[in-house]
């Protein structure tokens, strides 16, 4: 649960997106202007390596700080790789590497890549979609060689990127490594695996998820209350209030699930198929959430949340992209189902109640 | 209005009770008591088996020691309902009475009530029936028309109740009868919440078999049945107010989503420890979002030990959950269509299923329809 210091954290990151990166404003922006500041305020608050220690340069947070500050994120839509950098500072103080203060990424942010470690301490191989790598300096990689499971900061200059956008046009690019030179790089901690970086940015993705729904939800609450249509607000009309409704039960389920993981995680002391379930479930859950609650918002708001203009997009297209990062639900809900049939019927519901 | 669920973590005892629980349920199971197998096809009269549930101090668990009770916390009750809930243990003999109708008579019964009655129900000896509905009154609670009229020493009750699980085992009901007219300004005024003894003369039950051959339902017809004073249930013609207060009680909890629940062990067993890909992800799709309801569930349960109010929490739980039970079985059935004939069990999910499928219609009915949830969430919403 939490603590009084994980709601300073999230009250300032709350603060600075409220006064740095309100949602109107940047999408009335005729340019990038907004970022730079955005950036260092964020970054002088200690957000972006808030999971890593004061010893490897971070600012030593605990994981529930930083899965606030990312819930604020997903309620602002946050247009910058706050998220990411997290991720990455978190992966790369797994193998006690000192972190850079500047934005970063995470490869690979897909499930089936993977990127090898040669003996000679190159890296080869690709990542597809990777979040904000081009306005990332530095990418933290998980390489997979004969020695086993390496953790790697690289210099994004030393690769290969292909442009790509994400469905709410951010950057997801593609990333190749063509025996790249690591800046540094340590071995993974014993255990750590591909699979355990893809849970993690799953929780952060259903995290990020639960906190834009709630911002369509009282954006959609607010409209409905105002918007007047056969001579009475529409949110009188009991069809309406039904599907706004609905719309509560989905952020409802998606706060739940991605709040019950983030904080299986912050209890775990290792890697088990609770937390694993936990960590499945918040991106399976949360993604569908996003696809319902996405279509009951915009079915709210008419043609008028279909507009550039307008934010609700903001929200929306996030959110749908957000499901394909780090395992969409149709992957999660396949490794789940194996796992759950490994085990057998009757071991099911001791899983289901271990919590 | 913002929606909150903490992360509840149940805390050791509950674990340790909940192999307790787990314990006596397998020793009744290979007693016969009950068959985990077979839904809807326990004693649902067996009141040996709710006595013994009774003695081991599980129903009433939360209430005061000097009625009967253990004065444990509601996540340890929730662990003792959820693990008989997944068992399909048969509890409808105590099940009201130890979910709502012991916490209404702890709030508004006098003294003298309290002690003669809140210990039997803990030690499984009653049978408790909600008499609210009536055949022109069943979401519309407020225009039920079962009147009450003050005689001497007490009211005499008129009218019939319909709809009401179990009346035909039932030593008691809580019933609402109407003792005044509704006001202009406020149409739930005028209806009072009456104890009422089964036993009264007066009183007839008549039975009502449900779609899926069950006997649950009936209807309660009242002549001139006489109640004392004292069986009055809180404030004469403001009951609406002590309707809603109880709801995220009766609405949150585990039996709000775990009706069906059977059918997808069974599904597990079916498909084996390698299923195809499309089981194994309709499998893990339905295990999240059950483990969803779950955690939201046990979050309404911590956030009520805590003292706070998640009335529309509540709701939602019981909106999601029971539409989720109910379309429980048509999944698995789905995912059960390319199953190989000889598939070891297959015998038992088919039977499970057409269970399941018969009384899935109901899930999204009783205890508030999803109709009347949404405009209760959509009310804390503001929109209304």
């Amino acid at each position: 649960m939490a603590g009084e210091s994980d709601h300073i954290v999230a009250e300032t990151a709350a603060r600075i997106f409220a006064d740095l990166a309100d949602p109107q404003t940047i999408n009335r922006a005729k340019n990038d202007a907004w970022k730079a500041p955005l950036w260092s305020a964020i970054a002088e608050a200690g957000l972006p390596l808030a999971w890593v220690p004061d010893e490897l340069g971070g600012s030593g947070a605990t994981l529930t700080d930083g899965f606030d500050i990312l819930g604020a994120a997903g309620r602002f839509a946050l247009p910058v790789p706050l998220a990411e950098t997290l991720i990455a500072g978190w992966l790369l103080a797994r193998a006690g590497i000192t972190c850079p203060a500047t934005p970063m990424t995470v490869a690979p942010a897909r499930p089936h890549e993977r990127v090898t470690l040669a003996a000679n301490g190159t890296l080869s191989g690709s990542a597809t979609a990777v979040p904000f790598a081009r306005e990332a300096r530095h990418i933290a990689v998980l390489a997979e060689g004969a020695a086993g499971t390496t953790i790697a900061l690289v210099d994004s200059k030393d690769c290969r990127l292909g442009e790509g956008c994400n469905l709410a046009g951010e950057p997801a690019d593609s990333v190749s490594f063509d025996r790249v030179k690591p800046l540094r790089g340590a071995a993974a901690p014993p255990g750590f695996d591909r699979t355990l970086l893809m849970l993690m940015g799953a929780i952060v993705r259903g995290v990020e998820t639960a906190g834009a729904l709630e911002a369509i939800l009282s954006l959609s609450v607010a409209y409905a209350n105002e918007r007047v249509a056969f001579e009475r607000k529409i949110g009188k009309f009991q069809a309406v209030q039904q599907n706004l409704a609905r719309l509560a039960g989905e952020v409802a389920a998606a706060l739940a699930v991605s709040g019950s993981a983030a904080d299986a995680l912050a209890q775990a002391d290792g890697f088990d198929d609770a937390v694993f379930l936990e960590a499945a479930a918040a991106k399976i859950r949360a993604a569908e959430a996003a696809t319902e609650g996405s279509a009951i918002a915009h079915q709210v708001f008419g043609a008028i949340g279909f507009t550039q203009e307008h934010v609700l997009h903001r929200f929306t297209l996030r959110m749908l992209a957000w499901r394909d990062d780090f395992g969409n639900e149709s992957y999660w809900a396949a490794e789940l189902g194996q796992r759950i049939a490994r085990r057998g019927a009757d071991e099911f519901w001791p899983l289901v109640a271990s919590r | 209005m913002t929606l909150r669920f903490d992360p509840i973590r149940l805390p050791p005892e509950c674990e340790k009770l909940r192999q307790e629980v787990r314990a006596f349920l397998a020793e009744e199971i290979a007693a016969g008591t009950f068959d985990p197998y077979r839904p809807g096809h326990g004693d649902s009269q067996n009141r040996a088996f709710s006595r013994r549930i009774g003695a081991k101090g599980w129903i009433g668990m939360t209430w005061p020691k000097k009625y009967g009770g253990q004065e444990r916390t509601f996540l340890e009750r929730y662990v003792v309902t959820e693990e008989f809930r997944v068992a399909n243990a048969p509890v409808r003999l105590h099940f009201v009475a130890d979910r709502q109708s012991g916490p209404i008579l702890l709030k508004y019964a006098p003294e003298h009530i309290k002690l003669d009655i809140l210990p039997r129900i803990c030690r499984g000896e009653l049978c408790f029936v909600i008499g609210m509905s009536e055949a022109g009154s069943g979401s519309d609670l407020f225009a039920a028309k079962a009147k009450a009229t003050k005689v001497d020493g007490g009211f005499r009750l008129n009218g019939s109740k319909i709809w009401t699980s179990n009346a035909h085992i039932a030593d008691y009901m809580l019933g609402l009868f109407r003792t005044s007219p509704p006001t202009k300004e406020n149409r739930r005024h005028g209806l009072t919440q009456f104890l009422i003894d089964m036993k009264t003369p007066g009183v007839t039950v008549n039975p009502i078999i449900q779609m899926t051959g069950q006997h649950d339902f009936n209807e309660v017809v009242f002549e001139d049945v006489f109640v004392p004073d004292d069986h009055v249930m809180g404030e004469i013609d403001g009951a609406w107010k002590q309707a809603t207060s109880e709801l995220a009680y009766e609405r949150s909890g585990p039996e709000r989503f775990l009706e069906t629940f059977y059918v997808l062990v069974e599904l597990i067993r079916a498909l084996g420890p390698d299923p195809d890909p499309r089981s194994a992800e309709g499998l893990g799709r339905l295990a999240a979002q059950l483990h969803t309801l779950r955690r939201m569930s046990v979050s309404v349960a911590g956030m009520l030990q805590a003292g706070k109010e998640p009335v529309v929490e509540g709701s939602i739980v019981k909106d999601l959950g029971t539409i989720w039970e109910q379309n429980l079985p048509h999944r698995v059935r789905e995912l059960a269509a390319f199953l190989a004939p000889e598939t070891g069990n297959r015998a038992t999910l088919e039977e499970q299923l057409a269970f399941a499928m018969t009384v899935a219609p109901k899930l999204t009915i009783q205890g508030g329809t999803t109709e009347i949830l949404r405009g209760i969430i959509a009310r804390e919403l503001g929109l209304r």
